[in-house]
């Protein structure tokens, strides 16, 4: 059987004005694998994702979410993202945990829809399997900033996307809560088959978890299994980096 | 006095418009304060007083305009000046605030034109700028009705596309809402509550209704529906003890109604503060 992938893309390039940001991107990402990006500051993370996610257009290449061309994809509803939102929310927004999460549904419901009971109980389980089921009635702005990106996971599948994209989600998280974070990552890629890619620095965490490394600077440099990327050593991180790097050890 | 309101149309007529006013506007203005825009409302309100000059000044001139009721005149210019906000916005991505003074002014600036050429000044105008009680006619109750129950439907049947794009702009557009269509009708309603609102609470102070009782609110509010029910519990306790109080002392009804928000914001407060101890 044909491997399916649910992101590809082919000889993607994007500038802004003159300056090159991303610089021929190829990348597939077969179904139920969790891909990890790592990439300096400025190495075009941010670019690579809107241009994934259809709010930039690269000047040149081609891009397909589950085999359809982006520019005639519709159903986004299959897509989930998680931005580096503790950073950048209005803290005193008030909205309980669980009205967030149903936000998460809103556009796969459809303009003048209202939610149903199976809805409902959608946002309940996806609360639940980010663990924060006891502070579903609480303000989003009282959480800590690790709850509440657990809050934002929450809202990213509770429509059950296919794919989960996450922008630095640990970001602003408390270091404790950092492992956590990732062994619930590493349940919805098994458990649920969910197809991952996250962007980080981070990393030491990164290859523990993944099954797929890619380093990104305007160029996608490595696109492997995670095995082979550990292999690789401390000397050519340093190359990519451009500077010497210190590859945490994993603390069993 | 509650027998008054059996008695006087024109009582029955502004308490109607006031129970209805007191409870659109707070609805509207939570979207409107969390989406940090507070100050758009005084910008329309402005725009909405030169339909109204504009709609006197023709009236003076043409004998056909003399009759027209200013709320439709008021209405078209806040819808227009509304869609004036929206493209400043998209103009000014980041500057977005901007819009706000540039429609302000142009909203004070044709008033003036207006007012000047229509020699001036009158009680009917002065009506308009602070509301009153007694100007409220059964017209203006049907039309504010009409729009009331506009605005409520559309917000329950948008709701949760108003609350994603309120909270999170930026994840909407992603999950594929459609954020142009719905700002657009967003800003819409809320000019055609800014007009619906003049006669009672009047052009300077209808944007403190839209944002008072809101600021009390998430106070003390948890959740976002929550926000909306005291939102809508605070309008209209100032409205109606407003109205109360302005026939009884002979006031500005729009004044009375905003130093009662204006009170009930101060207590919230207060009273938040203290339970935290």
């Amino acid at each position: 059987m044909e491997t399916e992938y649910v992101l590809k893309m082919e000889h993607v390039s994007f500038r802004y004005e003159k300056e090159n940001v991303l610089e021929d991107i190829n990348l597939a990402v077969p179904k139920g694998a969790f891909v990890g990006i790592v990439g300096p500051n400025g190495s075009g993370k941010s670019t690579l994702f809107k241009c994934v996610l259809g709010l930039l257009k690269p000047q040149q290449g081609k891009i397909y979410l589950f085999g359809t061309p982006i520019e005639a994809f519709k159903d986004w509803h299959r897509v989930g993202y998680v931005s580096q939102k503790a950073n950048s929310f209005n803290t005193g927004f008030p909205a309980t945990v669980y009205e967030v999460v149903a936000s998460g549904l809103a556009a796969k419901r459809g303009m003048f829809r209202f939610f149903t009971k199976k809805d409902r109980q959608a946002v309940s389980e996806a609360i639940e399997a980010v663990g924060m089921s006891a502070f579903a009635q609480r303000n989003i702005g009282e959480l800590s900033g690790g709850q509440q990106q657990r809050v934002f996971i929450a809202r990213a599948i509770v429509s059950k996307p296919e794919l989960l994209i996450l922008d630095e989600p640990t970001v602003g998280v408390d270091i404790h809560h950092v492992q956590s974070f990732y062994t619930m990552l590493d349940e919805l890629n098994r458990r649920l088959g969910m197809t991952l890619i996250l962007v980080t620095h981070d990393i030491g965490t990164i290859t523990e978890k993944v099954t797929h490394v890619a380093c990104l600077n305007k160029h996608l440099y490595f696109h492997g299994k995670a095995e082979e990327f550990e292999k690789l050593g401390e000397q050519t991180l340093s190359q990519f980096y451009g500077h010497p790097l210190q590859v945490l050890s994993h603390q069993h | 006095m509650i027998e008054a309101i059996w008695q006087y149309e024109f009582l029955r007529n502004a308490f109607i418009a006031g129970i209805l006013i007191g409870f659109v506007a707070p609805l509207l203005g939570v979207f409107i304060v969390v989406r940090r825009l507070s100050l758009i409302a005084d910008a329309l309100s402005h725009v909405t007083l030169a339909g109204i000059a504009a709609n006197l000044l023709l009236g003076k001139n043409f004998a056909y305009f003399a009759n027209w009721n200013p709320l439709y005149a008021g209405m078209g210019f806040s819808v227009v000046g509304a869609l004036f906000v929206e493209k400043l916005r998209s103009i000014y991505k980041y500057y977005q605030e901007l819009a706000i003074p540039i429609i302000l002014s142009g909203g004070i600036g044709l008033s003036v034109i207006f007012i000047s050429l229509a020699d001036g000044f009158n009680t009917d105008l002065f009506s308009y700028l602070f509301g009153s009680v007694s100007a409220v006619s059964r017209q203006d109750v049907w039309a504010v009705l009409a729009i009331a129950c506009v605005v409520i439907g559309i917000v329950v049947l948008l709701y949760k596309e108003l609350f994603l794009l309120s909270f999170d702009e930026e994840y909407a557009v992603i999950s594929g809402i459609r954020a142009k269509l719905i700002h657009f009708i967003f800003i819409v309603l809320v000019a055609l509550v800014i007009a619906a609102s003049m006669r009672i609470v009047g052009v300077l102070l209808i944007s403190s209704l839209m944002t008072l009782p809101v600021a009390a609110s998430i106070r003390i509010a948890k959740g976002f529906k929550q926000a909306i029910g005291y939102s809508i519990l605070f309008g209209e306790l100032s409205v109606i003890v407003g109205l109360l109080l302005s026939y009884q002392l002979d006031l500005a009804p729009g004044g009375t109604i905003v130093m009662l928000a204006v009170l009930i914001l101060l207590i919230v407060i207060i009273w938040k503060k203290w339970k935290r101890g």
